[in-house]
């Protein structure tokens, strides 16, 4: 256990040592893709619980994030102007969960707070999680990951075809997020680098908090489970509950992702919900080792900045389909732990 | 509404109900010598009329289709070679996975080749106006192939599968692999047979139904989903319940237009599959015990 | 003496096929109770039913005076039963000592929320899963590999170790499903002898057993299952000499 704070200096060694590489190298542009990097891995670190420790695939956690994503996307850039004298929105306004703004062209928007927004995305995406999880999970191996990949279309098929959530436009001129005076999540120029060190920091949180997890009595239940789901009933492990209270939490971190995101890239679209990239969350948890969430970072990390900063060109879907087939095929348990065995 | 409309909806709802029937006895040919569910089984389907729509600008339409099942038996029997036949501990994760990268990757290749455009066979027999009358209603012939062809399809695999050494073999491999090796069957060449079946049945709906539907690169993972929604609904493993399952999905969905904006045409399957999932696994034929037996 | 166990008219059928027939009994707390019956009598069945891990059909499992039919595993191992298994059921990736240490899930309490902020409980819950994990092993001999990975150990060991998990439990009652297969004479002799520790130690042993010599030096009292219905029940000396037990057993 002591050896997880080492890897948690060298982690703010790198996250300090790339900034200052891509500032040297003049290629600061670099940190926006490195940013919505880290965002996207929180989804990973989130499927590495479920998927590596608990045993249980997820086809549908892009879904998760367009939840997060377009709940606070919607809440924020709703305009309550028609509406400013009904006593609901006073009550609302004055309590400080409604926000003015000016949109680009100078109008008065009156919308939700972000603040409002994202808490409401983790809760949504919370409940839906509980709820879909109750029957999913009783599920196991094929039929669970079509019941999930189902409940993916499903978020897909409504984002696409739902004039609030903007069709196939999806939503754009989403405000930026400022968690406190100074310090705000968005996609403006002059804070690209504080937006870096945020989003490292979120995830640096998360990362501390998922290795407690699984080093504690939960993460042994969990592991357990995935080891051998009777024996885990047998020793008094509420398997189903465990099951479910971990799909949870990988849904609540997904949507927490997907709604960060979409406050720095300004807005969301369609694609982030689709099937592809649910299958792209899972590619990169088994090529990261599954049960590593180390290994689900690094190799969230790398991936991710390559495909945003477009290397693969038009054969995006396709080097992820390669990656799934290779690790499945050559290293079932990841490269990294490939590594480490020679 | 009147009488030939609500024809022309069970008409649309047979044709897509046949070709779901297809993918889904796909899926139940494959999941019954290996217990896996291939994911992949929707790009059988999109191969095979994309094929035969490239082949037959150099010769007639049917020699086209025969090559083009061939070519995508070949793909299949490539497919279970390259990827399955030599892994030792095949976990189901493992293999839902590897399924699933393979679909993107044929679907990224077919992509590369064909590129986004949409196409399509022509109709077997006359055009898009032509029509035959049943019963008053007036139907387009390439329904009539659809059902015609799908039809002899099923009756066929049920010959193969009953009166055939090599039927019985691969029967006997869904059964026990392990006792069927035991009695001399190369039980690895059953899964190749059945890797090739089940493309080659695809191919072949894709085929007939591609005047009507068109075919394009992405075809193959709506398809697959509702294939696995009807092999669902009739219970993994039953053919003629598939074919059931097959009308039944495709009839709803076709009357769905009503209800329902069509955007969400799509989700009703899923929802239909969700539905069942949770709530009868073994299928609206199958039983919870036979549910038991299986592994998952 | 009490029984802690109470079954009556438990039954259970696979389509068709009736595993388990109206079979009523008691087990004594205290005492070591032996299940003995050919191949397919449904032995493992009445174990997996006591257990929780499938429902009867009818029939009703008093467990230390509590209705236990139709309850959920863990359920019933919350309430005191521990149970082991006939194809070694250990889980695979974690060291002995986790095997061990998930044993006692039932006496430590750490969350999902404490779990992630490693609040105090959760620190104190890991020191004493390890502490009392480490000692059951010290006591079954096997300390020194508690941080071998509990699948690859030689099969006896498992053995040994699946029963290191169940007694973390701290069961009232304790179900071994034959223990025994596998061992060389050495080990079964042992075991034995750890089977009536475990015993003296106030726990209640319930065991489905092949090994004869083993079952009859062991038990305080022998039930027979013969497809699915008790033909016989009592101390191994009325056991020995009951008639239909030896037609059973020799005449089939």
């Amino acid at each position: 256990m002591r050896r997880s704070y080492i890897h948690i200096l060298l982690y703010l060694a790198l996250i300090v040592g790339v900034d200052l590489l891509t500032h040297a190298l003049g290629k600061s542009y670099y940190l926006t893709q490195l940013t919505m990097s880290f965002y996207y891995s929180m989804v990973v670190l989130g499927l590495v619980l479920l998927m590596g420790y608990a045993g249980q695939i997820s086809l549908g956690h892009a879904g998760f994030f367009a939840i997060g994503g377009y709940s606070t996307a919607v809440l924020s850039t709703i305009n309550l102007m028609p509406y400013k004298e009904k006593p609901i929105i006073r009550l609302l306004e004055s309590m400080g969960f409604l926000l003015m703004r000016e949109d680009l062209y100078g109008a008065r928007i009156l919308s939700f707070n972000p603040w409002i927004g994202v808490i409401t995305a983790v809760v949504l995406a919370g409940v839906v999680a509980y709820l879909i999880g109750i029957p999913v999970l009783k599920l196991k191996g094929h039929y669970l990951a079509m019941a999930t990949l189902g409940f993916g279309i499903i978020v897909y098929r409504v984002v696409l075809g739902t004039p609030v959530f903007g069709e196939a436009d999806g939503i754009s001129d989403v405000p930026g997020f400022q968690i406190f005076p100074g310090l705000s999540i968005n996609g403006e120029m002059d804070t690209k680098r504080m937006n870096y060190y945020i989003a490292s920091a979120i995830v640096l949180v998360l990362l501390y908090l998922l290795m407690n997890l699984i080093n504690s009595r939960v993460g042994r239940a969990l592991r357990a489970i995935h080891g051998s789901e009777d024996a885990a009933e047998a020793v008094g492990i509420d398997t189903a509950g465990y099951k479910l209270r971990v799909f949870v939490l990988s849904a609540v971190i997904a949507a927490f992702a997907g709604a960060l995101l979409t406050h720095f890239n300004g807005g969301i679209g369609p694609g982030e919900s689709s099937v592809m990239k649910s299958v792209r969350y899972v590619a990169i948890v088994a090529a990261g080792g599954m049960a590593s969430l180390w290994g689900g970072l690094a190799t969230s990390m790398v991936l991710n900045f390559l495909s945003l900063r477009g290397y693969f060109g038009s054969y995006d879907d396709a080097v992820f389909g390669a990656v799934l087939i290779l690790i499945m095929l050559f290293a079932p348990e990841g490269i990294i732990k490939i590594g480490r065995r020679q | 509404m009147n009488l030939d409309l609500l024809f022309q909806y069970i008409a649309a709802g047979l044709t897509y109900g046949f070709i779901y029937a297809i993918v889904a006895i796909g899926f139940n040919i494959i999941y019954n010598t290996t217990g896996i569910i291939n994911f992949a089984q929707g790009e059988f389907v999109m191969l095979g009329s994309m094929i035969a729509i490239s082949l037959h600008p150099f010769m007639p339409l049917f020699p086209a289709i025969v090559l083009a099942v061939v070519i995508t038996m070949l793909i299949g029997a490539i497919m279970e070679i390259a990827f399955f036949r030599w892994i030792e501990s095949p976990t189901i994760l493992r293999m839902i996975i590897i399924t699933i990268g393979l679909s993107i990757l044929i679907r990224e290749a077919a992509l590369a080749i064909w590129g986004e455009n949409v196409r399509a066979l022509p109709y077997f027999t006359g055009n898009e106006v032509t029509s035959v009358s049943i019963l008053g209603a007036r139907v387009s012939p390439q329904v009539l192939w659809v059902v015609g062809v799908c039809s002899v399809t099923v009756l066929a695999l049920q010959a193969f599968f009953k009166f055939t050494r090599y039927g019985w073999q691969m029967r006997a491999c869904a059964v026990n692999r392990d006792a069927a090796r035991l009695c001399g069957i190369k039980a690895k060449n059953m899964v190749t047979l059945s890797f090739m079946l089940s493309a080659g049945i695809g191919a072949l709906a894709g085929c007939v139904v591609s005047p009507i539907t068109y075919s394009q690169y992405n075809m193959g993972v709506p398809l697959a989903i509702k294939g696995f929604t009807v092999a669902i609904l009739g219970g993994l493993g039953n053919y003629l319940a598939a074919v059931a399952g097959g009308i039944v999905l495709g009839i709803i969905e076709s009357f769905s237009v009503w209800v329902l904006p069509s955007a969400y045409k799509d989700s009703i399957a899923i929802g239909i599959l969700l539905i069942i999932l949770f709530f009868r696994p073994g299928g609206l034929f199958g039983s919870k015990e036979e549910l038991a037996l299986k592994e998952f | 003496m009490a029984a802690i166990l109470k079954v009556e008219g438990l039954s259970k059928s696979f389509g068709g096929v009736e595993a388990v027939k109206g079979v009523s009994f008691d087990v004594h707390e205290g005492s070591i109770k032996a299940l003995i019956g050919p191949n397919g009598a449904g032995k493992t069945t009445l174990f997996n039913l006591l257990s929780g891990q499938i429902r009867p059909d009818s029939g009703s499992i008093l467990f230390k005076g509590i209705p236990v039919q139709g309850l959920s595993p863990h359920r019933i191992a919350s309430l005191g039963m521990a149970r082991t298994f006939q194809q070694i059921n250990l889980f695979h990736g974690m060291t002995v000592l986790e095997n061990v240490m998930v044993g006692l899930h039932l006496h430590t309490k750490t969350g999902f929320f404490s779990g992630m902020l490693n609040l105090p409980v959760s620190r104190r819950d890991d020191r004493f899963a390890k502490e009392e994990a480490m000692r059951i092993l010290e006591d079954l001999g096997i300390s020194e590999l508690a941080y071998r990975e509990a699948t690859s150990l030689a099969y006896g060991q498992q053995r040994t170790v699946e029963l290191a998990r169940a007694l973390a439990q701290k069961p009232g009652l304790l179900l071994l499903d034959e223990p025994a297969a596998g061992l060389n004479i050495k080990e079964t002799a042992e075991l034995g002898s750890v089977i009536k520790r475990i015993r003296d130690s106030g726990i209640t042993v319930f065991i489905v057993e092949h090994d004869m010599s083993l079952v009859m030096k062991i038990s305080d009292e022998i039930m027979v299952l013969s497809y699915g219905q008790k033909i016989a029940e009592g101390t191994p000396l009325e056991i020995q000499k009951n008639e239909e037990v030896v037609k059973v057993y020799l005449g089939e």
